[in-house]
C-alpha cells in the first residue's frame, strides 16, 4: 500500500540547480540501512550540512523562510543511480510532490512507487514559479491529480500534466504494482509454458 | 521492420495494462546487498516466496573491502548489509556468491563471465549500470527496490515501453582511443539527460569492431546520458564469447539458442524514434572536468567558457567548476592529480588491466600518486595473475587489491579525501561520489595509466 494523493495545496521549497543526481539527494554512505525508514534526515546531506555536521546556512532546507510539501527542482532531477533511497529520503522529509521540467526515468518510477508525485511542467511555468517563490517564499501551488492540473497560485496560471492512467489510479487509490502482478500469476505461468 | 529492442521487448510482454505499462517477464535478476534488503522485507511482510528462485543470482559487491577479504568486514554497518543478503539468499533459496567465493565480484562483471547473461534476455538489477549486459543483445536496465520486490514476487515488472534511439559510430577509432572514450564522447554530445526516455541501440563500424568487454563499457555508461539502457546486436564476437561459459546452453540447446540469437538484429527498414550518427575519427582520449559525466572534453581541449552554456545551466556549471577547483576556459593537461582508480563495472575487466599494464610497463608510478587497482571479480583477479600482469604492475610500483565496487562509490574504506583529484575509470563524477569533497576526473584505462606514472593529466598517446 502507498499513501493516497489527490489534491495538494502547499508552499514550495525551491532547488533551481539542474541535473541534481541521486548521489546528492542521498549520498552512498547512507545506503547501508536495511529498512526504508530514516532517510529523510540525510536528504541532500552534503549540501545541507558541512563537514562538522553543522547546517549550511545558505542551503534552502536550512532557510526557515521556506517550507512545504512540494519540492520545485531544476531540469533533469534525479539522474544517476537507481537507488530508491532517494525517493525514500524525499518522502521521509515530508515531500508529496516534486515539480520539474524533466525527470530522470528511474527516479520517476521510484517516486511513483512511494506515493511521491513527479509533476512535469513547461520550462516557462518552472521559470515563473522559481521567480514567484523567490519574491514570496509563501507562494503556493495547487496540484490536482484527478484533473491532472498544476496551478501556480501567484499568477493563477494552470498547466495540464501527463501521468500514466494506471499509475494515476494507483496513487488515487493507494494501490501498488505487486497487488496487480500477484493477480496475474495464471498469465505468467501460461507465458512461461510457451516461452521457456 | 522491427528494431532489435522491439523484438526482445515484445517477446517478453505477458499482459498490457490498458493505457498503461506492459507487464514484462524477466529472464535474469541480479541482486546485490544495497538495494535488496527492503525488497526481501516486503516479501516477508506479505508472506510471499520468491516466485522463480533459479532466475535470481546474488553477489555482494558495493560494500565489500578490497583488502583482507578473508577477515570479517570491519565496518559493522557494511557487515550487517552483506550478512543480510547472505541470510536472505539462504531463506529464499537463491544462488549466492559471497565474499571469498571463487565467483564473487561486481554483479555486472560476473554475470557475463559465467554465461548467466545471454542474448535476447530481459535482465534487471537494483543498479543503474545493469545496462552493461545490453552488450550481449539483451534488454538490461536498472530498477528501484520496489521493483526488485516485484521481480522476486512475480518474475515480472510493470514498465512503460521506452522510445527507441540508434546511435551510430561510423569509421574506425584512432590508436589510443578506447571504448570508454567513445562512451564519454557520446554522453558529452548527448548531455547527461539527453537520452532520457529512450532505449539506445549502438551500431556502426566502430561498434561492430569492439570486443565484448569494450561493448560492455559502452553499454554500461548508457544511463549516464539518461537512457533506460543500451544494447548492441549479437554477432560472431558475441557468440564466441558466450560459447562454453558455465551457464551458457550446451549441445542441442546451444544450436537452438544460436539460431534464435541470429534473428536478433534491427531489420533493414526498422525505424527509430531518434537516430544520431557520430564519426569515430572525431573521438580522442577524453576526460571530464565537471560533476556529471556529460561535462567532458577531449584531453587536449579547454573547458567550455561560461558564455557557451545555456542560461538555465549556468548555475550548475559554476557550481561544478567551483567544486572541482577549475576555471572556465582553461586546459587540464599538466594538472597535478593525487589518486588513480582502475576498476568498477565500467573498466574493471581483464582487457582494462592489460591496457593499463601495457602503458605503465617500463615506467614507475609517480611518488605522490595513490593508485587503487581493483579487479572487477575473482575471475579477473585470477586472470591477472595467470597472465603475469601483477608482476608487470608491481615492477612499476602498483599493487592489486581484491575485487569489489570500491572507490567507484566509496561505500567501503576506499575513499578519496576532500579536495583531492582522482583520475578514475569508473562511471560517475558526481559531487562526493568517491568520498565527501573528492574531485573525480572520469577517463579510460590509458588516460588513468598515463596519469598514474606522470602524476598529472597526460595525453596517453605520447606513450604509445
Amino acid at each position: 500500500m502507498i499513501e493516497k494523493i489527490n489534491i495538494i495545496t502547499s508552499s514550495c521549497i525551491p532547488l533551481p540547480q539542474e541535473n541534481v543526481d541521486t548521489d546528492q539527494i542521498i549520498p552512498a554512505r547512507f545506503l547501508k540501512a536495511v529498512s526504508r525508514e530514516g532517510f529523510g534526515e540525510n536528504l541532500f546531506r552534503d549540501w545541507r550540512y558541512d563537514k562538522e555536521g553543522k547546517p549550511v546556512a545558505d542551503f534552502v532546507l536550512n532557510n526557515p523562510a521556506y517550507s512545504g510539501q512540494i519540492l520545485v527542482a531544476g531540469k533533469n532531477f534525479g539522474s544517476g543511480s537507481s537507488r530508491e533511497h532517494a525517493a525514500w529520503a524525499i518522502a521521509g522529509y515530508g515531500f508529496r510532490v516534486v515539480v520539474s521540467s524533466f525527470f530522470a526515468d528511474i527516479f520517476k518510477n521510484n517516486a511513483l512507487n512511494n506515493g511521491v508525485l513527479p509533476v512535469v511542467v513547461s520550462e516557462e511555468f518552472l521559470a515563473d514559479l522559481f521567480r514567484h517563490i523567490q519574491a514570496n517564499p509563501k507562494a503556493t501551488v495547487t496540484v490536482n491529480l484527478e484533473a491532472q492540473t498544476i496551478t501556480d497560485n501567484t499568477s493563477g496560471v494552470s498547466e495540464h500534466f501527463e501521468i500514466n492512467p494506471y499509475k494515476k489510479s494507483c496513487l488515487l487509490n493507494g494501490y501498488d504494482d505487486i497487488d496487480y502482478l500477484l493477480s496475474k500469476k495464471p498469465q505468467i505461468e501460461a507465458w512461461e509454458a510457451t516461452h521457456q | 521492420m522491427n528494431t532489435l529492442f522491439d523484438k526482445i521487448w515484445d517477446a517478453h510482454v505477458v499482459t498490457s495494462v490498458a493505457g498503461g505499462p506492459d507487464q514484462l517477464y524477466i529472464d535474469r535478476h541480479y541482486c546485490h546487498e544495497v538495494t535488496s534488503p527492503q525488497a526481501f522485507n516486503e516479501l516477508r511482510e506479505r508472506k510471499l516466496k520468491v516466485f522463480r528462485p533459479q532466475k535470481t543470482v546474488c553477489s555482494p559487491d558495493h560494500n565489500i573491502p578490497t583488502l583482507h577479504q578473508d577477515q570479517p568486514i570491519a565496518d559493522p554497518v557494511s557487515r550487517n548489509q552483506v550478512d543480510t543478503l547472505a541470510r536472505n539468499a539462504r531463506e529464499f533459496g537463491l544462488t549466492y556468491y559471497g565474499l571469498g567465493n571463487e565467483k564473487n565480484g561486481i554483479i555486472h562483471v560476473i554475470g557475463p563471465e559465467y554465461g548467466l547473461t545471454l542474448p535476447g534476455m530481459t535482465i534487471v538489477c537494483g543498479d543503474s549500470h545493469t545496462s552493461t549486459h545490453g552488450a550481449f543483445g539483451a534488454i538490461a536496465f536498472g530498477i528501484g527496490t520496489s521493483e526488485v520486490a516485484m521481480v522476486l514476487a512475480s518474475q515480472c515488472i510493470l514498465q512503460p515501453k521506452p522510445k527507441t534511439m540508434r546511435i551510430n559510430i561510423e569509421g574506425q577509432l584512432a590508436p589510443g582511443v578506447t571504448a570508454k572514450d567513445i562512451a564519454l564522447y557520446i554522453i558529452a554530445r548527448m548531455t547527461t539527460g539527453g537520452a532520457t526516455g529512450y532505449f539506445v541501440e549502438y551500431a556502426g563500424e566502430a561498434i561492430r569492431a569492439l570486443s565484448m568487454e569494450e561493448r560492455m563499457t559502452v553499454c554500461n555508461l548508457s544511463i549516464e546520458m539518461g537512457a533506460r539502457g543500451g544494447l548492441i546486436a549479437p554477432d560472431e564476437t558475441t557468440f564466441a564469447y558466450v560459447k562454453e561459459r558455465e551457464f551458457a546452453p550446451k549441445g542441442e540447446a546451444w544450436d537452438r539458442a544460436l539460431a534464435y540469437w541470429k534473428t536478433l538484429h534491427s531489420d533493414a527498414d526498422a525505424t527509430f524514434d531518434r537516430e544520431v550518427t557520430f564519426q569515430a575519427a572525431d573521438i580522442a582520449p577524453r576526460i571530464t572536468y565537471g560533476t556529471n559525466p556529460g561535462m567532458g572534453i577531449a584531453i587536449d581541449e579547454a573547458i567550455p567558457t561560461e558564455e557557451s552554456i545555456d542560461e538555465s545551466g549556468k548555475l550548475s556549471f559554476r557550481q561544478a567548476l567551483r567544486y572541482m577547483g577549475f576555471e572556465a576556459g582553461e586546459k587540464l593537461l599538466g594538472k597535478k592529480i593525487d589518486y588513480v582508480f582502475l576498476g568498477s563495472c565500467t573498466n574493471g575487466r581483464i582487457e582494462d588491466f592489460r591496457a593499463f599494464a601495457r602503458l605503465v610497463k617500463g615506467h614507475r608510478k609517480a611518488d605522490h600518486v595513490t593508485a587503487w587497482l581493483v579487479p572487477g571479480s575473482q575471475a579477473v583477479a585470477r586472470q591477472i595473475k595467470a597472465e603475469g600482469l601483477d608482476r608487470t604492475l608491481a615492477e612499476a610500483g602498483f599493487e592489486i587489491r581484491q575485487p569489489g565496487c570500491s572507490a567507484c562509490l566509496a561505500m567501503n574504506d576506499d575513499k578519496v579525501p576532500a579536495g583531492k583529484y582522482a583520475v578514475s575509470t569508473s562511471n560517475r563524477n558526481f559531487e562526493g561520489r568517491q568520498g565527501p569533497g573528492a574531485r573525480t576526473i572520469l577517463a579510460g584505462p590509458l588516460v588513468a595509466a598515463a596519469a598514474a606514472i606522470t602524476g598529472e593529466i597526460t595525453d596517453p598517446r605520447k606513450f604509445l
